[in-house]
């Protein structure tokens, strides 16, 4: 009986279809992710096991290497109320064209005393060569800041109020402490700190018995 | 898809003397592509995701003169963190240093806080952190963080001032073991 011939075909396949796919998703992911505004100053956070994203509108408190201390607000909406706030109750005199200068300024870190001379400087002074605001417990300037944010977010519950502190590895404990202590001034009691993830180290009592409520 | 029609119109004949090349096929192998195309992805993927930090909470305690803290001296530990990432610790009241004062360092206090907690009431466990001025941000959260590593229920350890007393016998300690 003769055997019924199967034709052969061949096992090429067309990538065509795949590649426009890959590539699809290539282009999707590149335009989707936001871009990271470069770093201007270089702060390695410490880690931490937790698992919470820092949001970005927040108003951070950044303390680096050698202590110094800058205060943005990733806030718009609450910026201008900040400053003009500080304005008031410091007595600083700006006047609207410097108060809306500070406005554009991603980090705020002038001591009250050269505020107004830094910002009319005709080139804006790069966050580096700021002196940092004070914190001394004698002058502590950050504590009016702290208090002319909670000003700004007063009548909104406390949890629109993201504080953040994101410090330096290196930066000595006493510049946290004063930073804390800007805080407790104000009464705030709750805030967060800007960490690395890092996994639960295993055979910890926390990876054995995770937390149920939270 | 990725082939052009190469071959020519009907009835058009080349004049004599021409010669017929042969016909290649237009044919292009997009496997290399698609692998390129799929490693870029991943790589996109994993680098946006793990560049996300993270926020630690952290609570203050509230300064209330009325709600001053009861702890009983057998459930207390004292961790002290000095300069180059250095522990010291002790259990209960501070009353002879030579043998109760001992230092450690941030590998062998996870075992440390483990143990007292082991053998400690869970009610009345405490554990009291001091910083020392030479020490830094990032020992004074890695010690915090090490608390919820080791599943310490909040309120149950506290940030405290150092006293003068254990600043020089830390002191002390570092210049006996050459720290500067």
């Amino acid at each position: 009986m003769p055997r019924a011939k199967i034709p052969r075909k061949s096992t090429n396949v067309d990538m065509t279809a795949m590649c426009d796919v890959a590539f699809l998703l290539l282009s999707f992911f590149i335009l989707a992710t936001k871009q990271k505004p470069p770093e201007v100053m270089q702060i390695n956070t410490p880690s931490s096991v937790s698992t919470k994203v820092a949001k970005s509108d927040a108003v951070l408190i950044t303390l680096t290497k050698d202590g110094k201390v800058y205060l943005s607000i990733g806030d718009n909406a609450h910026k201008k109320d900040v400053i003009e706030g500080i304005n008031r109750t410091q007595n600083l005199n700006l006047t609207a064209d410097e108060l809306a200068k500070l406005e554009k300024q991603d980090f705020i870190g002038e001591p009250f005393n050269k505020l107004k001379s830094s910002l009319d400087l005709a080139t804006p002074m790069p966050a580096i060569q700021m002196e940092g605001i004070p914190t001394d417990s004698t002058n502590n300037e950050l504590a009016d800041w702290v208090a002319s944010v909670s000003d700004a977010y007063r009548g909104e519950s406390m949890d629109q109020l993201n504080l953040l502190v994101k410090g330096d590895n290196e930066a000595l404990y006493p510049f946290f402490k004063n930073i804390k202590s800007a805080f407790t001034r104000n009464e705030i009691y709750k805030f967060k700190v800007v960490t690395n993830a890092e996994g639960i180290p295993s055979g910890s009592e926390l990876a054995l018995h995770p937390p149920t409520n939270q | 898809m990725a082939e052009l029609d190469t071959s020519s119109g009907g009835g058009h004949k080349k004049g004599p003397g021409v010669k017929k090349s042969p016909k290649k096929s237009t044919r292009v192998d997009l496997t290399p592509m698609v692998d390129l195309g799929f490693l870029l992805i991943t790589f996109f993927v994993f680098t946006t995701t793990m560049s996300q930090p993270t926020a630690m909470n952290l609570n203050e305690p509230k300064p209330d003169p009325k709600t001053e803290l009861d702890i009983k001296e057998s459930a207390a530990m004292t961790i002290l963190l000095g300069k180059d990432n250095k522990i010291y610790y002790y259990y209960g009241i501070l009353t002879d240093p030579n043998s109760q004062f001992k230092s450690s360092d941030f590998k062998d206090i996870r075992q440390l806080i483990v143990d007292k907690k082991k053998v400690t009431p869970s009610k009345d466990l405490m554990y009291i952190i001091k910083s020392d001025n030479k020490s830094t941000y990032k020992n004074s959260i890695d010690i915090l963080d090490e608390m919820t590593i080791c599943a310490v229920p909040p309120g149950h350890y506290a940030e405290v001032d150092m006293s003068p007393m254990e600043a020089t016998l830390i002191q002390k300690t570092e210049e006996v073991n050459g720290i500067k």
